[in-house]
């Protein structure tokens, strides 16, 4: 059996930025990622990141994605884990891995939980057609693969997800027919949907789907209006002819090996879901699991890397790494967290986050 | 109301468009951000300083036209592609618009293409004068395009199917 002193479960933004600190600091940490690359969310990210410096603002999420993995590479006591995926958490700490179809155990001292969060779907009539799409799966098709998912596209949501994958999907000359989003506002950041408009894309908010229809694929969809209440308006239903539609209706937290260990979780739906209790070291109520990212509340990834940072920080200091510098780069990632959370939009997450700071 | 329909309102562009007498100096920014968001990378890219310092990573660009020379090194580099440039001094009937464009295939030289408005709805016709494309601008190009001078503050985007 395989033994670490850290393992980092998903090689996400969040998960990178945990196995670096933690090396940095001097521990020997396994990374483990299910798919073939490091990166998780980012290497879908072509458009530029916000933030500041500190969180590689202006560059895109790939070669954001790119540079945490040379990072990761150029310190020798990670070892990086790939087409590796974490199957279950015994109380021993021992983790059983499957990876090129054998599965094999590797113990660790200290955990960190970056495994992200998956998409939400949306209840309706005919939503099992093909030509349904999970923004993800439009995203990996376009940018991962180099497919173009469809010729004219619904979106459903005007969250940041859905306003980016709109555009991607315009630079992938994919017409996209309209985005509908219930609520009476615009969820993503302005500047996002601005651009989507000035590319001649309506966004019509106070708009759901009512169905899909199609014979043997999406031909169509058929939206209608919500009034104040959120109860559609008959009467109001129009026609818009699509060949697919694509599901931007949020993400919720990927909690499964929390759950597995014991951390205490509790629904929050600012944050997207069920998360775990933690400390404000990213510490569970299980002693030495960490959790980091979009896992311990869906957010970004500018957050879930500093996230990271403090998580592997935390555990590598559990573990006894402790020099000079340590709690500099603590205290330097707490006070990123702040300032990112400290506007309008971190409101909803710190709303979240008093529910499950203890 | 911008929050609803994703375009600005007079209002909004009104709030932040650079006096006339500087827009009669030469190319000038003009920062279409409105929202706080945790962003700061036209501050930070500036050259001039010409970007009030932030406080908060979430406060709004303030730019101070008078130190502001219009060079568009912060075009490329607001993530949200907010920022354009505009010379009402370009010629005596024109004025020139500088804006981010992410799409393919890029126009050429003199090209002449449609001058799309805020909602992308045509507005009248624009000459390409420039294509930027520099390495250090990492993948975000940005057109020079020159429309009618009653179009400047109209003009965002341009379309190549008509
Ligand atoms: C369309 C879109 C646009 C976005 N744009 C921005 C943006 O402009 N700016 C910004 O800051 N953020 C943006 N985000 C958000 C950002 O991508 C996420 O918040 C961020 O990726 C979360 O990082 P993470 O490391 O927590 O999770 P992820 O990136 O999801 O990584 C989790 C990783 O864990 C792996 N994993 C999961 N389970 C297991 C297991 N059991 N065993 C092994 N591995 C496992 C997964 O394969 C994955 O690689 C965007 C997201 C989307 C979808
Ligand atoms: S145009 Fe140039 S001088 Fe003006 S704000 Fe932008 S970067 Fe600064
Ligand atoms: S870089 Fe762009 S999106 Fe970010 S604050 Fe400045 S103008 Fe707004």
């Amino acid at each position: 059996m395989l033994s670490y002193e850290i393992a980092v479960i998903g090689g996400g933004p969040a998960g990178l930025c945990a196995a670096i600190s933690a090396a940095a600091a001097g521990a020997s940490v396994a990374l483990i990622e299910k798919d073939r690359h490091l990166g998780g969310q980012l290497v879908k990210q072509t458009h530029m990141f916000f933030g500041s410096k500190a969180q590689f603002a202006s560059t895109r999420g790939i070669d954001i994605a790119d540079i945490l993995s040379r990072q990761c590479e150029e310190l020798k006591n990670i070892t990086v884990l790939l087409g590796a995926t974490v199957l279950g958490y015994y109380d021993d700490q021992v983790l059983t891995i499957e990876q090129d179809n054998k599965v094999q155990r590797v113990k660790a001292d200290c955990l960190v939980v970056a495994t992200g969060a998956s998409e939400k779907v949306l209840p309706f009539p005919n939503n099992d057609l093909p030509g349904i799409y999970g923004a993800g799966a439009v995203q990996t098709l376009m940018n991962v693969y180099g497919v173009k998912p469809a010729d004219r596209v619904l979106m459903v949501g005007a969250g940041n997800i859905g306003l980016i994958v709109s555009y991607q999907l315009l630079q992938a000359h994919v017409k996209v027919a309209g985005i509908i989003e219930a609520a009476k506002h615009i969820g993503g950041y302005l500047v996002h949907a601005s651009k989507i408009r000035r590319a001649g894309v309506p966004i019509m908010t106070g708009y759901t789907i009512k169905k899909a229809y199609g014979e043997r694929k999406v031909e169509g969809a058929i939206v209608w209006q919500l009034d104040d209440r959120w109860q559609p308006i008959p009467g109001t239903e129009l026609d818009i002819p699509v060949d697919a539609v694509c599901l931007a209706v949020g993400l919720t937290p990927m909690g499964e090996l929390l759950w597995q260990a014991g951390c205490q979780m509790i629904y929050v739906p600012q944050l997207g879901g069920h998360v775990p209790f933690r400390k404000a070291t990213l510490e569970t109520t299980v002693p030495g699991i960490y959790v980091a990212g979009d896992v311990a509340g869906v957010e970004e990834a500018s957050s879930a890397m500093v996230e990271g940072r403090l998580a592997g920080l935390a555990a590598a200091r559990r573990l006894g790494y402790h020099n000079a510098d340590w709690e500099n780069k603590y205290q330097d990632a707490l006070q990123q967290l702040m300032a990112l959370r400290s506007g309008p939009v971190g409101e909803k997450i710190c709303s979240g986050l008093k529910c499950v700071v203890v | 109301m911008l929050s609803r329909t994703g375009v600005a309102t007079c209002e909004n562009i009104e709030s932040i468009l650079p006096p006339k007498e500087r827009l009669q100096k030469g190319p000038v920014a003009v920062i279409e951000c409105f929202q706080q968001i945790p962003c700061n990378p036209c501050y930070s890219s500036c050259p001039r300083n010409a970007i009030k310092p932030f406080d908060d990573i979430n406060d709004l660009p303030v730019l101070d036209y008078e130190s502001c020379n219009g060079c568009g090194t912060c075009i490329h580099n607001c993530p949200g592609l907010a920022i354009f440039v505009v010379d009402e001094t370009y010629t005596e009937e024109e004025a020139l618009v500088k804006l981010p464009y992410e799409y393919t295939p890029l126009p050429k030289v003199g090209d002449l293409v449609e001058a799309l408005d805020r909602e992308g709805k045509k507005v009248g016709q624009a000459q390409v004068v420039k294509v930027q494309n520099a390495k250090g601008q990492d993948r975000t190009p940005v057109l020079w395009v020159s429309v009618s001078k009653h179009l400047s503050q109209q003009v965002r985007n341009i379309g190549m199917e008509g």
